[in-house]
């Protein structure tokens, strides 16, 4: 696996150790300990991927991912040691793409970030279309009309793997399993708010989705757009 | 006539304003009634006493004048001449033709021997004598003095009726008084005047209809006066409800009114004592759980931090504990499984805590029980598969949906599931599905050493254990069954616990199916059923569901 991930953690122990895990991984690793200095050394170092922790000195973790989320779509991986749906909620709408909750198994920790590092390696030229929307999976964009829709890469894959097999209910158990590359259960909320954010960029009116539709009691499935 | 009845009865029983005022309008009419007819009573009998003494006086008056006219006219042995005589003198005591306040019957007495028989003379259009016999027979006894009696003079016997405009009814009251009169050598005579009380009766029924308008208006107004008071009575008390009602609701800042210095402020003052008392408590007991809330969550996180490192390093080492000594070797793999320990035992501590700390929230989704169950096992199947315990499902061929927190219910399924694989001595473990209207459910059926008596409702006890001497083979933390039940309460559901000794036991989960709507009764009976055996063979191991 390759690639550079930047770790923002004030806990040091936890910090070196990490990066004794991910290096054994073959990855390069950037540490920061302080929120502030979080997004400054994003902008220097354009990491592939990055370990935030949720409290943080300085700058705490869900504001520096509203404000890297806002200049990039780079995978973001939270680690919380808070389960509460309130908390995991607030991180995930902040535009964190995943989390892991502490204590993490180094065997989970590296399953999350290869599966957010996955991507790109299997690119071939496909078009799909889903609703008004035009999909170029291998130039990674998605245009309705010609205009361009500014997406994470992560809501583009949850985009495509529905896109794809539009006759398809997909639960959310699945698409966590297809997105997001959880082998075993998983967290739905996960899907949950994903599948939100996914709808406020593409659907006509988020609150009457036409995209992406909820099919009660099983999971999404891609609508006809109508 | 049953439901009316209920109909006029419910209300009856909800106002107590409708009581208190039907209650006063139904004593009023009563007491109203009652005296009502004494007074009339006594009108009456007044009115009549007025009328003998005068008629008694005006008779006497009469009787004299004909005794006289008898007395002085000469004894004539002519029969009909006789009988022209006492006739003119009878009709001479009878008023003019068109007054009708009298009537005279003139008749020969009962004892009577006399040889000369006179004719009896009826006046003023009598048809025939209403002079009843008693009354004849009393001034045949007592012949000296007058007789007096009070008859209903029949409207038939009359040619030309009293004038008075109150002679409606077919016969009117009247006094009739006797005496006797000598008709010289025809004997003694019987003399009857009747007074008939027309204007009389004309009084008492204008006098009743009084006492009628009177009546009716008299209890309207004690049934408004009884509303009026009620109401400035029950209103606050409706009102004290309603605010009660409020501040049960939450809105803990709802007051009374409480103005003056009467009882009823007295109530209101009190009330919101007693409000402000429990909003303070309230407040207290939040501030309390907010406190332990942040507490539990700094802990969870401190403590996280650090056994993440630990863990991690514990990792390392063990991945590579081929390369160690044989006891460095062995000290890591303990390091590791009791750090497995270490954290369930922490995060199920952590979870107890919230809950006590009335910090756990529903995240409601629609949830396919049979589809979760199917989860459940695919998930536990290696363990399974270590014990050799057959895991059956039992579920209906289509889907059974509850309003529920599939996280939730997912954990305390595995959980139930885990613990019968554990405590089933590798027999089947059966997870029946089902619901009904109101309810769905799971209930999970192993065949292992099952529950001593009064066990079924320990088990849900933190950190109980079925036999303390037991080694502690399982990797349970001990708070697996308390965690459930509280998931389980949290859902306004049941978990309940059904063992026998070595006939295995039950754990049968039930759930809303729609949040809020309480459960009538489960759709799965928690004893199972003597043919359970049969079941056993008849249901197929269960397919799990392939991946797409």
């Amino acid at each position: 696996m390759k690639g550079r991930v930047l770790i923002v953690d004030d806990d040091l122990a936890l910090a070196e150790m990490l990066g004794i895990v991910l290096r054994g991984e073959g990855l390069d690793v950037i540490h920061v300990a302080d929120g502030s200095a979080a997004i400054g050394a994003f902008r220097d170092h354009r990491p592939d991927l990055i370990l935030l922790d949720v409290m943080l000195p300085g700058m705490d973790g869900i504001s520096v991912c509203k404000r890297i989320r806002a200049e990039s779509g780079v995978p973001i991986v939270m680690l919380t040691a808070r389960t509460d749906t309130v908390d995991v909620v607030v991180g995930l709408e902040s535009g964190a793409d995943d989390y892991v909750v502490k204590p993490f198994k180094p065997a989970e920790l590296i399953a999350r970030v290869r599966a957010r590092l996955r991507r790109g390696d299997d690119n071939e030229p496909e078009r799909l279309e889903i609703g008004d929307l035009a999909i170029d999976v291998a130039g990674h964009s998605v245009t309705r009309e010609g205009s361009q829709i500014s997406l994470t890469p992560l809501e583009f894959d949850l985009l495509v793997a529905l896109a794809r097999k539009p006759w398809q209910v997909y639960t959310r158990e699945v698409l966590l399993e297809q997105v997001w590359g959880y082998r075993h259960a998983g967290d739905t909320r996960l899907v949950n708010v994903h599948v939100q954010r996914l709808r406020s960029k593409i659907e006509h009116d988020p609150e009457d989705p036409k995209i992406v539709v909820t099919v009660r009691g099983v999971g999404y499935k891609a609508g006809t757009g109508g | 006539m049953t439901e009316v009845l209920r109909r006029l009865i419910g209300p009856w029983r909800r106002s107590l304003q409708l009581r208190v005022v039907t209650s006063t309008v139904a004593l009023g009419v009563l007491a109203i009634s009652l005296l009502g007819a004494y007074l009339f009573q006594q009108v009456a009998n007044g009115l009549t006493d007025d009328r003998v003494r005068t008629a008694r006086a005006e008779s006497q008056v009469l009787a004299a004048r004909a005794q006289s006219t008898f007395d002085s006219s000469a004894a004539s042995a002519d029969t009909a001449e006789f009988n022209n005589v006492a006739g003119q003198a009878v009709v001479a005591l009878a008023p003019p033709a068109n007054d009708t306040t009298r009537y005279v019957v003139f008749t020969r007495a009962l004892d009577n021997t006399a040889a000369i028989r006179l004719d009896t003379v009826l006046t003023g259009g009598l048809r025939n004598s209403p002079v009843p016999l008693s009354l004849r027979e009393a001034v045949r006894t007592d012949p000296d003095r007058q007789q007096i009696t009070i008859i209903d003079l029949e409207r038939s016997s009359l040619v030309s009726e009293p004038s008075s405009a109150s002679w409606t009814r077919p016969d009117l009251p009247a006094v009739v008084i006797g005496q006797q009169v000598q008709a010289s050598t025809a004997g003694p005579y019987d003399l009857y005047f009747i007074y008939p009380m027309d204007r009389e009766q004309a009084t008492l029924d204008l006098v009743q209809r009084l006492f009628l308008i009177g009546g009716v208006l008299l209890v309207t107004l004690l049934g408004a006066v009884a509303w009026l008071v009620t109401r400035q009575i029950v209103n606050p008390v409706r009102r004290a409800a309603g605010v009660a009602e409020r501040l049960a609701a939450g809105h803990l800042n709802e007051r009374m009114r409480a103005k003056g210095a009467d009882d009823l402020a007295l109530l209101g003052k009190s009330f919101n004592d007693m409000a402000d008392h429990l909003q303070s408590q309230i407040r207290q007991l939040e501030d309390l759980s907010r406190v332990q809330q942040v507490f539990v969550s700094d802990v969870s996180h401190e403590l996280r931090t650090p056994l993440t490192t630990i863990r991690m390093a514990a990792d390392l080492m063990y991945d590579q504990r081929g390369d160690l000594a044989p006891a460095l070797g062995r000290s890591v793999e303990l390091l590791h499984d009791q750090l497995d320990r270490f954290e369930a035992l922490l995060a199920d501590l952590l979870e107890i805590s919230r809950f006590d700390a009335g910090a756990a929230a529903l995240e409601l989704d629609q949830v396919d029980l049979g589809a979760l169950a199917t989860r459940v096992v695919s998930g536990v199947e290696t363990l399974a598969e270590r014990r050799g315990t057959v895991l059956i499902i039992d579920a209906p061929g289509k889907s059974v949906l509850a309003e529920a927190d599939a996280r939730r219910v997912e954990r305390v399924v595995r959980n139930l599931v885990v613990n019968a694989i554990e405590h089933g001595e590798g027999r089947p473990v059966i997870i029946r599905v089902a619901q009904n209207t109101t309810a769905a459910a799971i209930a999970v059926r192993d065949h292992g050493v099952g529950l001593r008596p009064g066990e079924s409702s320990l088990v849900f006890n933190r950190f109980w254990r079925a036999d303390p001497a037991r080694a502690r083979t399982t990797g349970g933390t001990g708070l697996g069954l308390a965690i459930s039940l509280e998931d389980a309460r949290l859902h306004d559901g049941w978990l309940q616990a059904w063992g026998e000794p070595s006939q295995g036991s039950v754990f049968r989960l039930t759930l809303p199916r729609t949040a809020g709507i309480p459960i009538e009764e489960s759709p799965l009976p928690l004893a199972p059923l003597p043919v359970d055996a049969d079941a056993t063979t008849r249901l197929r191991p269960v397919r799990l569901l392939e991946a797409p």
